[in-house]
């Protein structure tokens, strides 16, 4: 599996930690995006927070939008694909994306298996709530992992959950004999290989980044000291009252995320945050597609 | 000897884990007070040209940094870092440090699925592993800069005095010719 092409697709992932990738819905918000200093967007229709408010099925985005966007800026342009449906993947390696997101925040297309990951050229990253499933998702090709935070609530607790979770297991993974790893390897329901990778090294053998529910530059730096190596930012940023500034502050906050001075002053005047959903009042927890 | 490895976004761990195998100390950039501690060079990571651009103007290292170049510090950039030493930038009116004498191209080779790997010469070094990942590469060079490497006709490495530039990333193979040179231009030997 450690290819030529899988390795190049891991090493686009290495580029982009320490930065912020946004959610955007047009040419316009892509450019504020990069102005602002996004290391990549992701092209889609609706941003989560307005998935989630209109309900029913949830597809991958327009290719007349995806390339409108690709055309408007020159940082790398992310896009949506449901989890499972191979088919809307196969359209964006054909739009030559440069990372494709097999998501939850978009309608399932298949209930038990994800996509092969491994069959295409374009680089896959995929959500995950724990070790197993950040394991399973590699093993099927993903170069790049990101937490599965409840999109569209601007509510971090998930993605912290998330984030304390995958480390938290990592740290115990690594504490083990070497022949307790067949066991850890069968209970956690992934390849060995890959544990023994995450027993030697501590970390993951990708890029791991924070998503879902970050909507301020302190959220930002509270994913990265609980040890994020960049951001995506979804509603939060076009959902607030000066997506400009706001996108701008959270780009700094990520870069310093250890100084707290720093901070305070970004956090300063931003203008109104998105409103928000408490975890509790959730009727649909997005998170739970695919495991 | 210390190295200062410009930390604001991109693959700047990767280039302290070569230093480190090559038992060089190093210290991470990441706001104008880090620049007044002492550093031997410096280092400029892939990442994205535009994000780490920004964060030198909006941290107010871009001047500094750029009087340190000028004043002959020894400095190394690789892919986005070598964007940010071109004086000219062909797909885009924004200019950086611009210090370099040299016209580069940016995403030369297109998206993501333009990426790929090489082996071919650096300078006196014969098969050197090159992995560029949506790479730059340089269009021209001015008389005082040296070309240390070219991969299909194109640019890919060159030197101006003090100023090394790889339009790939030797910070993600474990061979360390290069980063070796940068530290041979640290020493004076050439």
């Amino acid at each position: 599996m450690e290819n030529e092409r899988y390795r190049l697709n891991k090493e686009l992932a290495q580029m982009l930690k320490g930065g912020v990738i946004m959610d955007v819905t047009t040419p316009e918000q892509a450019k504020i995006a990069e102005a602002a200093g996004a290391c990549a967007v992701m092209a889609l229709e609706r941003i989560p927070a307005d998935i989630r408010a209109a309900g029913g099925v949830s597809r991958m985005s327009d290719p007349k939008m995806i390339r409108g966007i690709q055309q408007a800026v020159s940082i790398p342009v992310m896009a949506k694909v449901r989890i499972g449906h191979f088919v809307e993947a196969q359209i964006l390696e054909a739009l030559e994306i440069d990372y494709i997101d097999e998501s939850e925040v978009l309608s399932p297309a298949d209930d038990v298996y994800h996509i092969d990951k491994t069959k295409f050229k374009v680089p896959f990253v995929c959500g995950a709530k724990d070790l197993g499933e950040a394991l399973r998702r590699i093993n099927e090709g993903a170069s790049m992992i990101r937490t599965k935070g409840e999109p569209g609530t601007g509510d971090i607790v998930q993605a912290v959950r998330h984030m304390r979770k995958i480390n938290a297991e990592i740290r115990r993974v690594q504490s083990l004999l070497e022949d307790e790893l067949f066991d850890a390897a069968k209970n956690l329901e992934v390849p060995y290989d890959l544990l023994k990778f995450v027993h030697e090294n501590g970390k993951l053998p990708v890029v791991n980044f924070a998503a879902g529910g970050i909507a301020t530059p302190a959220d930002a730096a509270l994913m990265m000291q609980l040890g994020a190596e960049g951001v995506f930012v979804g509603s939060g940023i076009f959902k607030s009252g000066n997506p400009e500034k706001r996108a701008a502050a959270i780009v700094k906050a990520v870069t310093n995320f250890n100084d707290a001075k720093l901070l305070a002053e970004l956090s300063e005047d931003l203008g109104e945050a998105m409103i928000g959903i408490n975890e509790g009042e959730i009727e649909l927890l997005m998170a739970e597609r695919g495991k | 000897m210390n190295i200062g490895v410009l930390s604001l976004q991109g693959a700047f761990i990767e280039h302290r884990n070569i230093l480190e195998a090559l038992h060089v100390n190093s210290i991470e950039i990441r706001n104008k007070s880090d620049l007044s501690k002492n550093i031997d060079g410096m280092i400029l990571p892939g990442g994205e040209s535009t994000a780490i651009g920004k964060l030198l103007m909006d941290f107010d290292m871009l001047d500094s940094i750029k009087n340190f170049i000028e004043e002959g510090m020894p400095v190394f950039g690789t892919c986005a870092g070598m964007i940010l030493l071109a004086k000219n930038i062909e797909n885009s009116s924004v200019k950086h440090f611009a210090t370099m004498d040299i016209s580069v191209v940016r995403n030369a080779y297109g998206r993501q699925l333009g990426s790929f790997q090489a082996i071919s010469a650096f300078g006196d070094f014969d098969k050197t592993p090159m992995t560029f990942i949506r790479a730059p590469y340089i269009r021209s060079v001015e008389s005082n800069v040296k070309i240390l490497s070219t991969v299909n006709g194109n640019i890919v490495a060159a030197q101006q005095n003090n100023q090394l530039v790889t339009a790939f990333h030797p910070e993600l193979t474990d061979n360390t010719v290069v980063h070796e040179y940068f530290l041979n231009m640290i020493k004076g030997r050439c």
